[in-house]
C-alpha cells in the first residue's frame, strides 16, 4: 500500500536526535511567573484576582472572556504582583497577570469528576472548557469550541495529531513514549462525544518505536486505529493530516468538522484526559529546549508562565553564542529578540541555532525554477503570489488563491534564489484577513 | 547573553540549493557533450567555447558596471548561456561571430529585459537564431577537417540513408554539442538524479516529435528513420538542456506537459514541412513566447478547492 501522505512538502534536516532520547524532566520555576490574558484565539480572559492576592497552583486567576476564549490558571503558589502589560514572544504587549512565586508550590486539591462513563457529553465539554484547554500544537484555538460542532453525529473521525513534523521538536514524541495511556485515554474521552466517530492516532513513520507501542496498546480497541504517515514536512498541518488519514480535502474557508473530522494535538488530548480523570486544569506542558547552541538539549514539563530565560538556564544555558533563537520549530516558529518572555499554553519549543540561514543567504531574482510550486502543499504558485504581494496587487493575489496559503514555509525553504516567499504571502494574507474582519 | 539576536519571520531554515549551485550543475552536465565536441571537431571547438563564454560573462560584467547595477556574474548563469551557445554553433564559425552571438544573448535578450529571470526567450537559442538569420551561410556550413557534407537530418530529408549508430555516438557533422546523444544523455541523467530537471518537458517533447514524425514523416514508424529523428538535429540537446530552461518554461506542472507537446508539434512541423531539416531552436524560442499563455490556462487547483471555480471577491 502506498504510504499515507499528501502532494508537495519538503524534507528538511530534522535535528530530532539532539533531544529525542532525553526523558521528560520536571522543572520548578523560581522566578516570577507571567500569564498573558491572551494566549489563545478569541477574546482575552478576564482577571479575577487583584494585586496582593495570594494564589495557589491550580487556582483560576482569569475567567473566560466569551464563548471563544479560555480561562487561565496559576501554575505556582505566590502573590499577585501586578496586572500589567508585558512583552510576549511575538513582540506584542499583552495585558498579563504577574505572580511572585513564593517557592512553596502549594497546590489546590484536584478532585476527579464522576467516572468517565457516567458523564454526559455536555459535562465533558464543560470540564474541558473550565480547564482552559486550547489547541497546544501552536494555534491555541479553544478546544471546547472545536468539540462542539454544529452536528456532532456527522463527525466520523477524531484524529490525534501525533505527526510532529516540525524539525527539532520532540515533546510530542516523549509524551507518547512515556504517557501513551493518557493519550489513548484522552482520545477515548473525545470519542464519547461523537457517537459515529472512529479514533485515529496519526504518527509519522520516523517514530517506528512509537507506532508499535501505540499499536500494541490499542490492538484490542476496535474504535482506534494507529496510522503511520510518510515522514515529510508539513505532514502535521491540519489540512494535510486530514487528507493523508481520510482522503478528505478542506480549504482555508472550511473547518475539519465540515468533512466530519476533529483534529487535536497530542498535548491537547493528554490535557483533556487529565482534566476529565484527575480534575486538573491546564497549567503545564511539555517544551523541548534544543538547538546546536544549547548545552544540554532536553524535554521539560514546564509550569506555564515560566520565563524562557529560566527554562534555558535549567538546560545549562548556551555552550556557544546563538545567532538566532526561535520559539517553536524552525519552519513555523517565531524569531525571538529577548528570552525574558513567558511560556504560554501554545509554546512547543525553544530552539537556539548558531547559524541563521535567513541572514546568511541574500535574496536574488526568481529564476522561475518551480521548486516552490512543487513543494507547496496548498497547490498554489508561491512565486507568483509573492510577486503580487510585493506589487500590492490585492485582486490578483486573491484571484490566484493567495488566501489558501497555510504559511508552512516550504516555498521559502526550497527557493534557490532565497526569496522570502512565505513572508511576502503572509503579510498580504494578514492585510486581507484584517480587511475581511472590518466588513 | 551578549550580542544581538537575529529576528525574522518564519521559516528560519533554508535548503542548501542556490541559483549558482543549480547553474554550476548545468555546466557540469554539459561537460560530457562539450568534451565530445572537442574530441570530435578538434581544438577549434574549445576556442569557440572560450570565446562565447568570455563574451557572455564580460557583457554581463560590463553591463553591470556601466548601468551601476549589482554584478551578477557569480550566479554562473552567463557561463551556462555562453556554453550552450557554443554547443549550438558550427565549429567553423568565425570567432568574432561567436562573440557577437554572446553579446546579443546577454545584452539584448537578457540584460535589457531586466537580467536573470526576466528574459522571455532562452538567450543562447535567441542568439543562435539571430546568427542563423544574419549569417546563414557560415551558420549552416558544417564542413570541417573531420566531416564534409550535410548533417544527418539534412541527408535524411534529401532521401539519403544515414548511419544511426554514428548519430548516437556522435560521429557526424553538426553543431559542436548536438551530435553525441550518449554524451548529452549522461549529462541529462546527472541533472535528473540531482533533481535539477525532470522528465516532464523532455519526455512529452521527444514523444511528440517521434509520433509526429511517424505520422507525417512519410516513412511510417520505421525504426531507423525515427531513431535518426531522435538522435539528430539537436533534439536531445534542446529537450534536456534548453526546453527545460527554468526562466523560459511554464512554472505550472500541467503547463510543462502542454509546453512539451507544443514544442514537439512545432519541431515536427518545422522539420517535415519546413524548408530546412532542423527546427528545434525555432520551436523552443517560439514556444517560449507562448509560456505566459500556457501558464494562464494551467494554473493549479488549490488544495481543497474545486477546479475552475472563481474565487469569491
Amino acid at each position: 500500500m502506498a504510504k499515507l501522505t499528501f502532494v508537495g512538502g519538503i524534507h528538511p534536516y530534522d535535528g530530532k536526535d539532539l533531544s529525542k532520547d532525553k526523558p521528560i524532566q520536571d522543572v520548578l520555576p523560581k522566578g516570577e511567573m507571567v500569564y498573558p490574558l491572551s494566549q489563545h484565539i478569541g477574546a482575552p480572559a478576564k482577571p479575577i484576582v487583584a494585586k496582593g492576592d495570594r494564589v495557589l497552583a491550580g487556582q483560576k486567576i482569569a475567567e473566560s472572556g466569551g464563548f471563544v476564549s479560555a480561562p487561565i490558571y496559576a501554575s505556582v503558589s505566590g502573590t499577585v504582583k501586578a496586572i500589567e502589560t508585558r512583552r510576549v514572544v511575538t513582540g506584542d504587549l499583552i495585558q498579563s497577570i504577574v505572580i511572585d512565586n513564593d517557592g512553596l508550590y502549594e497546590s489546590e486539591e484536584f478532585h476527579p469528576y464522576a467516572p468517565v462513563d457516567k458523564l454526559q457529553k455536555e459535562e465533558i465539554i464543560d470540564i474541558v472548557k473550565e480547564a482552559g484547554i486550547v489547541g497546544m500544537g501552536g494555534a491555541g484555538f479553544p478546544t471546547h469550541v472545536k468539540l462542539s460542532p454544529k452536528d456532532p453525529d456527522k463527525i466520523e473521525y477524531v484524529i490525534a495529531n501525533c505527526a510532529e513534523c516540525e524539525p527539532y521538536l520532540t515533546s510530542d514524541y516523549r509524551r507518547m513514549m512515556e504517557e501513551p495511556d493518557k493519550l489513548i485515554g484522552g482520545l477515548k474521552i473525545m470519542l464519547k462525544l461523537f457517537d459515529n466517530a472512529h479514533g485515529i492516532l496519526a504518527v509519522e513513520d520516523n517514530k517506528p518505536d512509537c507506532i508499535s507501542l501505540l499499536k500494541q496498546l490499542t490492538k484490542n480497541d476496535p474504535q482506534i486505529t494507529v496510522k503511520a504517515l510518510k515522514t515529510k514536512y508539513p505532514q502535521g498541518a491540519e489540512r494535510q493530516l486530514i487528507y493523508a488519514t481520510t482522503g478528505r480535502k478542506i480549504n482555508s474557508s472550511m473547518l475539519p468538522a465540515d468533512v466530519g473530522c476533529i483534529v487535536d494535538n497530542v498535548d491537547t488530548v493528554v490535557a483533556i484526559y487529565r482534566a476529565v480523570t484527575e480534575g486538573r486544569p491546564l497549567m503545564e506542558r511539555i517544551i523541548t529546549v534544543t538547538g546546536d547552541a544549547v548545552a544540554n538539549p532536553r524535554n521539560f514539563r514546564v509550569p506555564i508562565g515560566m520565563s524562557y530565560q529560566e527554562l534555558l538556564d535549567v538546560a545549562g544555558g548556551f555552550k556557544q553564542q546563538p545567532e538566532k533563537i526561535i520559539c517553536g520549530g524552525p519552519m513555523m516558529g517565531f524569531g525571538m529578540f529577548d528570552l525574558n518572555v513567558p511560556t504560554t499554553k501554545t509554546s512547543t519549543a525553544l530552539l537556539a541555532l548558531t547559524r541563521d540561514d535567513v541572514s546568511a543567504m541574500e535574496p536574488s531574482p526568481c529564476i522561475n525554477c518551480g521548486r516552490c510550486v512543487e513543494a507547496c502543499p496548498g497547490r498554489i504558485v508561491p512565486s507568483l503570489l509573492a510577486t503580487y504581494a510585493e506589487h500590492f496587487d490585492e485582486e490578483a493575489f486573491v484571484e490566484h488563491n493567495g488566501m489558501e496559503c497555510c504559511e508552512c514555509g516550504c516555498c521559502s525553504f526550497v527557493c534557490p534564489a532565497k526569496r522570502p516567499l512565505t513572508q511576502e504571502i503572509k503579510s498580504m494574507r494578514k492585510i486581507q484577513l484584517a480587511k475581511k474582519k472590518k466588513k | 547573553m551578549s550580542g544581538l539576536l537575529k529576528v525574522s519571520s518564519n521559516p528560519h531554515i533554508r535548503s542548501k540549493v542556490t541559483t549558482s549551485s543549480i547553474m554550476t550543475a548545468v555546466v557540469i552536465a554539459l561537460l560530457p557533450a562539450a568534451g565530445f565536441g572537442i574530441y570530435n571537431f578538434g581544438p577549434r571547438a574549445l576556442a569557440v567555447m572560450a570565446v562565447t563564454i568570455a563574451s557572455t560573462v564580460l557583457t554581463e560584467l560590463l553591463f553591470g558596471w556601466l548601468w551601476k547595477k549589482k554584478i551578477t556574474i557569480t550566479d554562473m548563469s552567463a557561463v551556462v548561456t555562453g556554453l550552450l551557445l557554443a554547443l549550438n554553433l558550427p565549429v567553423s564559425i568565425p570567432l568574432w561571430m561567436a562573440a557577437l552571438g554572446g553579446v546579443f544573448a546577454i545584452l539584448v535578450v537578457k540584460m535589457l529585459f531586466g537580467g536573470l529571470g526576466q528574459n522571455f526567450m532562452n538567450p543562447a537559442l535567441a542568439a543562435r537564431c539571430f546568427l542563423l538569420i544574419s549569417f546563414p551561410s557560415q551558420m549552416t556550413d558544417f564542413t570541417c577537417d573531420a566531416y564534409t557534407g550535410a548533417t544527418p537530418l539534412a541527408a535524411l530529408k534529401a532521401g539519403e540513408s544515414v548511419n544511426v549508430m554514428n548519430m548516437i555516438v556522435g560521429k557526424t557533422a553538426g553543431t559542436i554539442g548536438e551530435t553525441s546523444m550518449i554524451a548529452l544523455l549522461i549529462g541529462a541523467c546527472f541533472l535528473i538524479l540531482i533533481g535539477v530537471i525532470d522528465l516532464r518537458i523532455p519526455g512529452t517533447y521527444i514523444v511528440t516529435v517521434i509520433l509526429f514524425a511517424g505520422i507525417f514523416g512519410g516513412h511510417g514508424f520505421d525504426p531507423a528513420y525515427l531513431s535518426a529523428q531522435l538522435a539528430g538535429g539537436g533534439l536531445i540537446l534542446g529537450a534536456f538542456f534548453m526546453a527545460t530552461d527554468y526562466v523560459t518554461r511554464p512554472i505550472t506542472i500541467k503547463g510543462q506537459y502542454v509546453y512539451g507537446i507544443v514544442l514537439g508539434l512545432l519541431t515536427g512541423i518545422f522539420r517535415i514541412f519546413g524548408p530546412g531539416a532542423e527546427g528545434v531552436s525555432y520551436a523552443i524560442i517560439l514556444g517560449n513566447l507562448l509560456v505566459p499563455l500556457i501558464e494562464k490556462f494551467t494554473m493549479p487547483t488549490a488544495f481543497g478547492r474545486k477546479a475552475g471555480a472563481r474565487r469569491e471577491k
